[in-house]
């Protein structure tokens, strides 16, 4: 369990964290989601006593872990896959890393095999793609057995195999009784991944909530018809006080009509149709409308 | 089989962890040094060209020892041909930069983060890290000042005037240069972790080991206490001849043993300090 308390971190007059109070349950598979320069690998690096905060707490399982002598039993942890010296190979990388934690060695063989990379443990990290650091990132996260585990943007670099391999692991994880926080910048990646959601934007909680609630929170369920006369049915939904918009392709799309009322209308009126299709908003545009005031980085705006 | 694979509560049959002990540390720091093609390459580098540097100087008076009056016989220094300034002046640098590089190149690839996490205790790493690097200098420092010494002074015993480790000044000489290599190490890591990046800290090093002895000379009293408080004079006090007095405001022998062991001590705080304090 990962408890933030208020937790704020000033950078001189920025504020990349600002006044985060949540709790990640174990169990889950939590996303953390925010837009580029959100605060998100910055409060990662508070939880693990990298940074100090400059007001509020940080605890993993009601210890600041700063103050553990030793970490990857209680936290595994990958904040970037670059943050390896390229000059070692993998084992003796994770060999050096498990020993500091009176890890045994064959606990190195077992996580590389378990990510994939024992055929290539004898190489350097230099020469690694940015799919192995991040599999060989995920392998020191797993090196202490931990009962927490942070993951910030693990998607980065992967092939489609990969990602489908991560998130096997991340729920296998999960179901274990673990904490697992993943981070990332894109909806579509925890939307397959994660069952609860935690979202920020410049640095403060925006939502902490199920994948499910989270989705129908925002969700503007809209349904896309074609018929043979779109001006009868335009004229009709609109007297029926919904909403409608004509696409290029000739299709219209209804706001405001559930898909039984709008295919009753349509019948009543004598207007035949030839597609019926019901869209929900995705977690995409949940996301987008969630975060739309809290972007930092905007292309096309000039600050 | 992993433990990740049974499908067991993370929480309820997790293992007592293990003590956490220093030697882990060290053991850690170890497998890190040890495991850089980089740092064989420097210290291999540091010893053959310690022995290499020992013994041009001692064949160059062997050849030259016939020509050479009578006076400049009298004041032979065979000790000054196992540790000739031109070529301990490299492996000082190579020292300096192989500890400013174990610190700096950390930071520098943004290992640091990832040791950080694995050992939040950042003071205990920084310890080891000492430990370990002043331990392997030692090695290499023992390697290297006994080859020199004995090589040199095998090559200029053929005109019969070797020294032993039992001559005046002799077996000093020695011990300083073998505790040369750590001290110049220790003091590469002190503005490794206070610079955190490796150009800069190379730099410093080599300013601060090769450079400021030769801004404060030793004619004036003032820059002659400065230039005796420097690290590579004291150890060039300590291998000279005790029968030779090359300056007026002559360091004194026990002053510069302090300054030999004051620098890298100072230093290995100061890197505890600064790493423990910053955020990576």
């Amino acid at each position: 369990m990962i408890e933030l308390r208020d937790l704020t971190k000033r950078y001189g007059r920025t504020t990349a964290v600002d006044r985060l109070t949540l709790t990640v349950r174990p169990g889950h598979v939590t996303g953390f989601l925010g837009p580029n320069g959100a605060g998100k690998s910055t409060t990662l690096r508070l939880v693990l006593g990298l940074h100090r905060p400059t007001s509020g707490t940080a605890l993993v399982d009601g210890h600041p872990f700063a103050q553990l002598p030793r970490g990857l039993r209680h936290v595994g942890a990958l904040l970037d896959a670059g943050d390896v010296h390229g000059g070692r190979s993998a084992r003796a990388h994770l060999r050096a890393l498990a020993r500091s934690n009176a890890i045994g060695r064959s606990r190195v063989d077992e996580v590389l095999s378990e990510v994939g990379l024992a055929g290539v443990a004898g190489r350097r990290i230099g020469g690694f793609s940015l799919g192995m650091k991040q599999r060989l990132g995920i392998a020191a996260a797993l090196l202490g057995d931990p009962p927490v585990l942070l993951f910030d943007e693990p998607f980065n670099g992967l092939d489609p195999e990969g990602v489908r391999w991560v998130r096997g692991l991340f729920q296998r994880l999960a179901a274990e009784g673990r904490t697992v926080l993943v981070s990332s910048h894109l909806m579509s990646e925890m939307a397959q991944t994660a069952d609860h959601l935690v979202v920020i934007g410049r640095g403060e909680l925006i939502a902490d909530e199920s994948l499910a609630e989270f989705a129908a929170r925002s969700a503007r369920p809209h349904v896309v018809v074609r018929t043979p006369d779109p001006t009868a049915l335009t004229t009709a939904v609109r007297e029926a006080g919904a909403a409608v918009e004509s696409a290029a392709d000739g299709s219209l799309t209804v706001t405001g009509l559930t898909p039984a009322a709008l295919g009753d209308l349509a019948y009543a009126r004598g207007i035949p149709l030839h597609e019926l299709v019901t869209r929900a908003a995705s977690l995409e545009e949940a996301f987008m409308d969630l975060t739309a005031d809290r972007v930092d980085y905007r292309a096309g705006d000039h600050r | 089989m992993s433990a990740l694979t049974e499908p067991t509560r993370a929480t309820g049959r997790r293992a007592a962890e293990p003590a956490a002990r220093f030697r882990d540390l060290l053991a850690a720091e170890w497998i890190k040094l040890s495991s850089l093609r980089s740092t064989y390459g420097s210290l291999v580098l540091i010893a053959v060209s310690a022995a290499l540097f020992s013994v041009r100087a001692a064949l160059a008076d062997h050849h030259n020892w016939p020509d050479y009056p009578a006076e400049r016989r009298a004041a032979f220094d065979p000790i000054h041909d196992a540790f000739p300034e031109e070529g301990w002046l490299f492996i000082i640098l190579a020292a300096g930069v192989v500890g400013a590089v174990t610190i700096a190149g950390e930071y520098a690839s943004g290992q640091i983060r990832t040791t950080f996490a694995a050992v939040p205790a950042r003071r205990a790493v920084m310890a080891a890290k000492v430990v370990v690097l002043a331990a392997v200098m030692l090695v290499v420092g023992v390697l290297a000042a006994g080859v020199s010494f004995a090589l040199s002074q095998a090559i200029l015993a053929d005109r019969g005037v070797g020294a032993s480790l039992g001559d005046p000044g002799a077996l000093r000489a020695v011990a300083a240069s073998v505790l040369l290599l750590p001290v110049c190490a220790l003091i590469g890591l002190g503005f490794g972790a206070l610079l955190r990046h490796t150009a800069p800290a190379i730099v410093t090093t080599t300013t601060v080991l090769l450079l400021l002895p030769l801004a404060f000379d030793t004619r004036n009293r003032w820059t002659a206490a400065i230039h005796n408080a420097l690290p590579v004079p004291a150890w060039e006090r300590l291998v000279s001849n005790p029968f030779i007095e090359f300056n007026e405001h002559l360091a004194t022998i026990p002053g510069s043993w302090v300054v030999l062991a004051a620098w890298p001590v100072f230093a290995a705080l100061v890197a505890m300090a600064v790493v423990h304090r910053r955020e990576p």
